[in-house]
Order: structure tokens, then C-alpha cells, then sequence
């Protein structure tokens, strides 16, 4: 029992034995085969579209499932009682790869790309990282040209690391348009079937094994420009927006983690003895398991909070708030889509060496445009808290476990391999300090 | 097509439950709920079947507010609405939950009267047989498939029985209890699971429903835990197994 649950009415309980359920059933006994494999069937989007787990956090108008922060939280934990974050997270890699489509408004990217992957039917990624640039998202270097004669756009670049980008459908990348830092990004939706895109690379890794990754290379590949996401240069606040769910999702994925190990721990130590009793019985053992339980409760307590409190300002109101800023803040239409507020600028999976500015600095085209998204300090403090939590449990887990927690077989040998990407993807520790330290006005 | 579905809660069969110390009951108070698994699919399947037939699904339970919450999530799966027939869980045995489901049924004369085959907290494996006397209506228990005829007037029944498989015929208005190979319960998609909310239970009570016979059938006398389960041993070989089967466990 958790105080969480005073966060939760009767909708988030039922769904998330919804997501229990299907990863029990569906997940759970494939998860080590899956592991293996570095990958698991594609089929499984469908089914997981037909129970409802897809489109958790979208709007029923671009065919998801409605909810909120806290919804997408507990689908996640009920997910990962699969027992695999690698299937998790790239069955949620449309998570991350779609909101900027829907951000548009875009109703042929909508119906083209949104609709068809929270069916289950295409998969979807988000390709930012570059093999030169990761947490400086402004060094993005896939460059997208016009083309005047047609419109089209040509890109060349490549992308690494993205999750599900060995088969994914839907190519949400990250390009550069224009020579501004941050003023100068664009997404577009890039296609496999289109010349010059190809796989690269399909990436071995510590953990996530069940999820592909992949090195994606484009070479003068012709994109439509129907195909652009939003307005030239809106890049860079797509994703800032776009990092929040990321990172309360990675937030979610490491309360799951470290409660997963516990369970996992607590059963265990009643189970093993040494010494003439049940390892439970060792008053260091007892110990260790408070102090995980503890920062269990914690993570929680802040993913929890920190969810609620952003549905609480929503559905549509963060983005009420956002354009209202906006409104009062902006001098000119174009800078309304930025929404500039100097006080958080520099955002960063980013720009975190850039020199924080005055509030009241005059916006030059040049400025960083931030957006108000309100809760950025406390969406990046529950990513990071949650993902040292993770790390931390995991080890202990692994400890109480002795020699079999250095074993394949175990769970909680997979779920320290997997806690260790935590601290680093969607925004590294070190970035999301440069954030929070910001935001405290240093 | 109008169906009733008997739709209980049970206590979590994953849960560790513990005896409350007088030995009167499990201590409910750190249980988790859920709704019973044969209900569920007796659920589903009254789903799927108006579905085909354009029909209306209504739950009916008895029990306290606190079931709701159960209540709700089989409205999640897709139940136009429910009726719980306050009651207290500690004063209703089969027989009174029968008396109470046939009253419902008189109300709702539905086509068909759905149940689990039992539930898994009492395992009584009654209630659906006791609706069926008290009413008159044919029954078939345990169902594994059932067909519906286009005219919405014979059911097609098969049961899993001792020796096999056995098909009957049914005159609608008719009881049928479900086994869990009937089918796999469908998942409670988030917006049925928001629309839930905003759904109706009717609350009726025994006055409501003129249930003059209230008494219980069964008395409680005390519960025990099982015992705890005994090491096992390791054998060496199959003929070892084959020989301890035969000489010790006495099972060949
Ligand atoms: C399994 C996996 C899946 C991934 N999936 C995706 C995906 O789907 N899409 C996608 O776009 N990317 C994905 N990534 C990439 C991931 O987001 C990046 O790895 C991450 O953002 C870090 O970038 P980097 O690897 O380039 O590290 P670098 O940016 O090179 O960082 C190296 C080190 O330098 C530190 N550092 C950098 N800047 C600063 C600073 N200003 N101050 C202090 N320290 C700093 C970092 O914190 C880190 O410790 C994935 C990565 C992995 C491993
Ligand atoms: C890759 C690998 C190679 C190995 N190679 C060999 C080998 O070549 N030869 C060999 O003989 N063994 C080998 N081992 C076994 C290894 O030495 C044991 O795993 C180790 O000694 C721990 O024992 P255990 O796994 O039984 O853990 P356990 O003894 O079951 O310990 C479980 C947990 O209980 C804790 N615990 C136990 N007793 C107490 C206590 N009194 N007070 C407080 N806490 C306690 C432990 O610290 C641990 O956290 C190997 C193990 C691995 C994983």
C-alpha cells in the first residue's frame, strides 16, 4: 500500500489492471525469449491496440484513448509487470515519436501516420540523437534543404540510437532547416520506402534487449513537404514540449523498475537461507529492504504528484496556459509559437552550457526559444530522482540475491541492466541537474 | 435481446488473505477485490452476444457500496448499466443470493439469465441452478460454447461434462452459467473505462424487491488454514518415482 493511491480514482485503477493483465498474459511468458531475440513480434502492437493500451495519453479526436499524465503512468507500471522495459518501451516508442504530429494539427499527418500507429498497425519512432550530438540537441546536423523547383525537402544525416528504428514506419526526425541553433529545427516524418533511408546499424546493448535500436542513415532522400511537421523552425519547442511526457515516462519506467525488484527481493529472502534461517532474518537484510521500500515510496510519491499535478493544469490546459502565455509575453505573431520566457530558457537535453539570460532580456531572433511548459523543474527532478532510485534498488536487489542475482535467469538481473540506461536516456542525469540548477535561478 | 449478468466480487485469488482471529472470516482489511473470473467470462460472453443479436447487457450484484467499484469495471467492459441489491456479504449464502437474482430476474425479464459457473472465494457452484428452480427455467451449467439462434428463441449449449462434451437445446428465457473456456474476456479500453464512470447503478434493497424469505441456509461454523505444505524429496530415477507412486503415495 502507497500513498499513492490517494492520487488515483477508480479510472487509473481499472487501467492499470487492464495493462497488468495484458502484460501477464501477453508479455510475461515470451519475455526472456523476446530478450533474447532482441526483439519481439510485431503483432504485438496490434494486440496491445485492440486492449487499449496504445493510445493512452492521445485524444480520442487523432484516435487514442483520452487520459492524462497519471493515466500514462500507471499504464506504464502495468506494462512493465511483463517483466521486460525493452518491450515496454518499444511498444511506447510512438509515445515519444507522434505527439509532435499531433502537436501540428496536421490532419494528413494525422490521418497518414497518427491514426494507423495507435491502431497498432505502423510503428512509429523519434529520431534527435546523432552519432556526433545527443544531449546538445541544438548540434543536430541532418540537414533538410528545399528543394524551390518542387517543394520537396532533401535530407542527409544519420541518427543513432532510436529506439524501434529498425522497423518503425513512421520516422518522426529531427532536422536542420536553418542555420539558428535552436530557431533553425524542424521535425519531418521520414518513411522507410522513401530512396536513400536505410538501417544502418541494429544495435547489441546492455539492456532494453527486447526493444531494437537503431542507426539510421539518410541519403538524399526526397521528402514531401507535406510531410513537415509544423512550421519551419518550430522544432526545437515541438520537442522541449515533447521531452516532458519522455521524461515523466522515463520517470514511470523507473518507479516500475525498482518496485519490480523489491517484490522480487522480498519474496526471495523469505525463500533463501543461509546460515541456519531464511536470509530475511539478518537484521542488515531487513534493513536494506526498508531503505528500498523507502526510495520505492519516494520515486512514486514524486512521479505521482508531479503526473496529477500536470493533468491537473490540462488536458488542453497546459496548452491554454502555453498560448496564453504566449499571448501576454510575445511581441509579434511568429514569436507566439515559441512563446519565449527568458527565466526558463536553455532547455536542455540541449543547450545547457548556453549562458543563462536575464528575465527581461530583449528577444532577439537568435534568443532560445523555450516554451512555458510549466513544471519543467519537477518533471526533470522525477526523472532523475526516479531513475537513481532505479539504479540504486536494482543494485541492492541484485545483491540479496547473491549469486543468482548475477544470473540471466533472475528478473532482477535483467532490471539492473535495464535501470542503467535510465540516468541517460531522454535527457542524461548531468543535463537534467543543468535544467533544475536553472530553473533555481543559477 | 435483454441479458442479466450475475456479476460478484471476490477477494484478489492472488492476494495473501488471513483469517481474522476469532476465525469468523478473512480480514478484509488490506484485501484487494476483483471481479469473480467465471463471472467475467459470463460477462463476455453475454457481450458478444448482444453484440450479434443488438442486444442490452445488465450486471446485477449484491453487496455493499464498496462493491461498486467492481461493479463499475464490468460496466467498463461494456454493461449498459447495473443493480446492486443491498445487502450485507456476511448475511448472504447461495440460496438468499438465488432468492435475490430471481426477484431481479422477475423485474428485468431478460432472455437470458447469465452466470459463472461458481465463484472462486465460496465455490458453492449453486446459484445459477437455485435461479434456475425457483423460476422454472431451463438451465444449462457449465457452459464451454453457447449459439443463439437468429430468432433470438433457442439457445445451443455445450458443457464440459465428466465424459465429455454435451449440447443441448434451450427454450429462451433460459439460465446459463459460464466455465472459463467459454471464452477470453475482452480488456476495458480507457474511454468505456471514463464512460463507466457516468453509467447507472440502480440500488434496490429486499423490501424492493418483496423477498420474504431471508433466512440464511448455510451457518458458518469456523475457517482454518489450509495446512502448511510439507518439503517434497528429490528422486533419483523414474523407476524410484514409479516405485514411491506405487508403495508410498499409493497412487498407481
Ligand atoms: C537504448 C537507447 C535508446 C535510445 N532511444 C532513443 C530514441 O528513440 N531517439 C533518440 O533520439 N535518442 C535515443 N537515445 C539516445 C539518448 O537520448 C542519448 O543517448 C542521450 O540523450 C545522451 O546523449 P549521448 O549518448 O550523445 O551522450 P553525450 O551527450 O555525448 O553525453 C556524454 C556525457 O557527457 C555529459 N554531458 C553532456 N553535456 C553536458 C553538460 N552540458 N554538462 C554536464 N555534462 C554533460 C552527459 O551527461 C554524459 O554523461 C537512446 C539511447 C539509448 C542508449
Ligand atoms: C559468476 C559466478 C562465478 C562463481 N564461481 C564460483 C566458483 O568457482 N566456485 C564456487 O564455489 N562458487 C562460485 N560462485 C558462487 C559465489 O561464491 C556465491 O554466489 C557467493 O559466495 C554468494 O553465495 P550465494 O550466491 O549462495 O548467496 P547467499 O549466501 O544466498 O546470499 C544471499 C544474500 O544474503 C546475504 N547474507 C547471507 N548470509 C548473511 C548473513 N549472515 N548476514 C547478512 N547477510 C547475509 C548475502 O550477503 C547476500 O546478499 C560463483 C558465483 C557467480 C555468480
Amino acid at each position: 500500500m502507497s500513498v499513492t493511491k490517494l492520487l488515483l480514482d477508480e479510472s487509473h485503477v481499472l487501467l492499470r489492471k487492464q495493462c497488468e493483465r495484458f502484460a501477464r498474459a501477453e508479455i510475461a511468458p515470451h519475455a526472456t525469449k523476446w530478450e533474447e531475440a532482441g526483439i519481439f513480434p510485431r503483432e504485438l502492437y496490434g494486440k496491445a491496440a485492440a486492449a487499449g493500451l496504445l493510445g493512452i495519453g492521445f485524444d480520442e479526436s487523432v484516435g487514442g484513448s483520452g487520459g492524462g499524465s497519471l493515466h500514462l503512468v500507471v499504464s506504464i507500471e502495468g506494462l512493465m509487470r511483463g517483466g521486460s522495459t525493452g518491450v515496454a518501451v518499444g511498444l511506447w516508442s510512438l509515445g515519444i515519436g507522434l505527439p509532435p504530429l499531433v502537436q501540428s494539427k496536421d490532419s494528413f499527418l494525422t490521418d497518414t501516420f497518427v491514426r494507423p500507429t495507435l491502431a497498432g498497425e505502423t510503428i512509429a519512432c523519434l529520431a534527435i540523437t546523432e552519432p556526433g550530438t545527443g544531449s546538445d540537441v541544438a548540434g543536430v546536423r541532418t540537414r533538410a534543404v528545399r528543394d524551390d523547383a518542387t517543394g520537396d525537402y532533401i535530407v542527409n544525416g544519420a541518427k543513432l540510437f532510436i529506439t524501434s528504428g529498425t522497423r518503425a514506419d513512421v520516422i518522426t526526425t529531427l532536422c536542420r532547416t536553418g542555420d539558428d541553433p535552436h530557431g533553425g529545427l524542424t521535425f519531418f516524418v521520414l518513411t522507410p520506402d522513401m530512396n536513400g533511408v536505410s538501417v544502418s546499424r541494429s544495435l547489441r546493448k546492455t539492456g532494453w534487449c527486447a526493444s531494437d535500436t537503431a542507426e539510421l542513415a539518410f541519403d538524399n532522400v526526397r521528402v514531401p513537404a507535406t510531410h513537415r511537421v509544423g512550421a519551419e523552425g518550430s522544432g526545437f519547442v515541438t520537442l522541449m514540449r515533447n521531452f516532458q511526457t519522455e521524461r515523466l515516462a522515463l520517470a514511470a519506467y523507473g518507479v516500475a523498475t525498482a518496485e519490480l525488484a523489491l517484490e522480487e527481493s522480498l519474496r526471495y529472502v523469505r525463500e533463501r537461507s543461509a546460515f541456519g534461517r531464511p536470509i530475511a532474518k539478518f537484521q542488515v537484510t531487513k534493513h536494506k529492504l526498508a531503505d528500498m521500500a523507502t526510495k520505492v515510496e519516494a520515486a512514486k510519491c514524486m512521479t505521482y504528484q508531479v503526473a496529477a499535478a500536470m493533468d491537473a493544469g490540462k488536458y488542453q490546459g497546459r496548452d491554454k496556459a502555453l498560448a496564453s502565455a504566449a499571448a501576454s509575453d510575445a511581441p509579434s505573431p511568429a514569436a507566439s509559437v515559441h512563446s519565449l520566457r527568458s527565466s526558463e530558457l536553455n532547455d536542455a537535453r540541449i543547450d545547457g552550457v548556453r549562458p543563462p539570460q536575464p528575465a527581461t532580456a530583449p528577444r532577439s531572433p537568435r534568443a532560445t526559444p523555450t516554451p512555458n511548459l510549466g513544471l519543467v523543474k519537477e518533471v526533470s527532478m522525477a526523472k532523475n530522482f526516479a531513475a537513481e532510485v532505479a539504479v540504486s534498488v536494482c543494485y541492492d536487489a541484485v545483491q540479496l540475491h547473491g549469486g543468482m542475482g548475477y544470473m540471466r535467469e533472475t528478473l532482477v538481473e535483467r532490471l539492473s541492466r535495464d535501470a542503467r540506461l535510465l540516468p541517460i536516456g531522454g535527457g542524461t542525469q548531468e543535463v537534467m541537474k543543468e535544467i533544475i540548477a536553472k530553473q533555481l535561478g543559477l | 435481446m435483454k441479458i442479466l449478468v450475475a456479476f460478484k466480487r471476490v477477494i484478489d485469488p492472488d492476494a495473501r488473505i488471513k483469517l481474522t482471529a476469532d476465525r469468523s472470516g478473512v480480514d478484509t482489511d488490506s484485501v484487494e477485490y476483483k471481479a469473480n473470473p467465471f463471472c467475467e467470462n459470463a460477462l463476455e460472453e453475454a457481450l458478444q452476444i448482444a453484440e450479434e443479436h443488438d442486444g442490452e447487457v445488465v450486471l446485477v450484484s449484491a453487496g455493499g457500496p464498496d462493491i461498486d467499484k467492481t461493479i463499475r469495471a464490468g460496466l467498463a467492459l461494456g454493461a449498459e448499466r447495473a443493480i446492486r441489491v443491498e445487502i450485507e456479504d456476511t448475511v448472504l449464502d447461495s440460496d438468499l443470493a438465488a432468492r435475490v437474482f430471481a426477484a431481479v430476474y422477475k423485474e428485468e425479464e431478460p432472455d437470458i439469465f447469465f452466470f459463472g459457473k461458481q465463484a472462486i472465494d465460496s465455490d458453492n457452484n449453486q446459484c445459477g441452478q437455485l435461479v434456475a428452480e425457483y423460476l422454472g427455467l431451463p438451465q444449462a451449467c457449465f457452459a464451454s460454447e453457447v449459439v443463439i439462434d437468429d430468432d433470438g428463441e433457442v439457445a445451443t449449449v455445450t458443457r464440459e461434462v465428466d465424459g465429455g462434451l454435451e449440447t443441448i437445446a434451450l427454450t429462451l428465457p433460459a439460465v446459463i452459467t459460464a466455465d472459463l473456456r467459454l471464452n477470453t474476456p475482452r480488456f476495458a479500453k480507457l474511454p468505456d473505462i471514463m464512460k463507466a464512470g457516468r453509467k447507472t447503478i440502480d440500488v434496490m434493497d429486499l423490501d424492493d424487491l418483496d423477498i420474504e424469505d431471508t433466512a440464511l441456509k448455510i451457518e458458518l461454523v469456523s475457517l482454518e488454514e489450509p495446512s502448511a505444505r510439507q518439503a517434497g524429496v528429490k528422486v533419483g530415477s523414474i523407476d524410484e518415482l514409479v516405485d514411491k507412486l506405487k508403495n508410498e503415495a499409493r497412487a498407481l
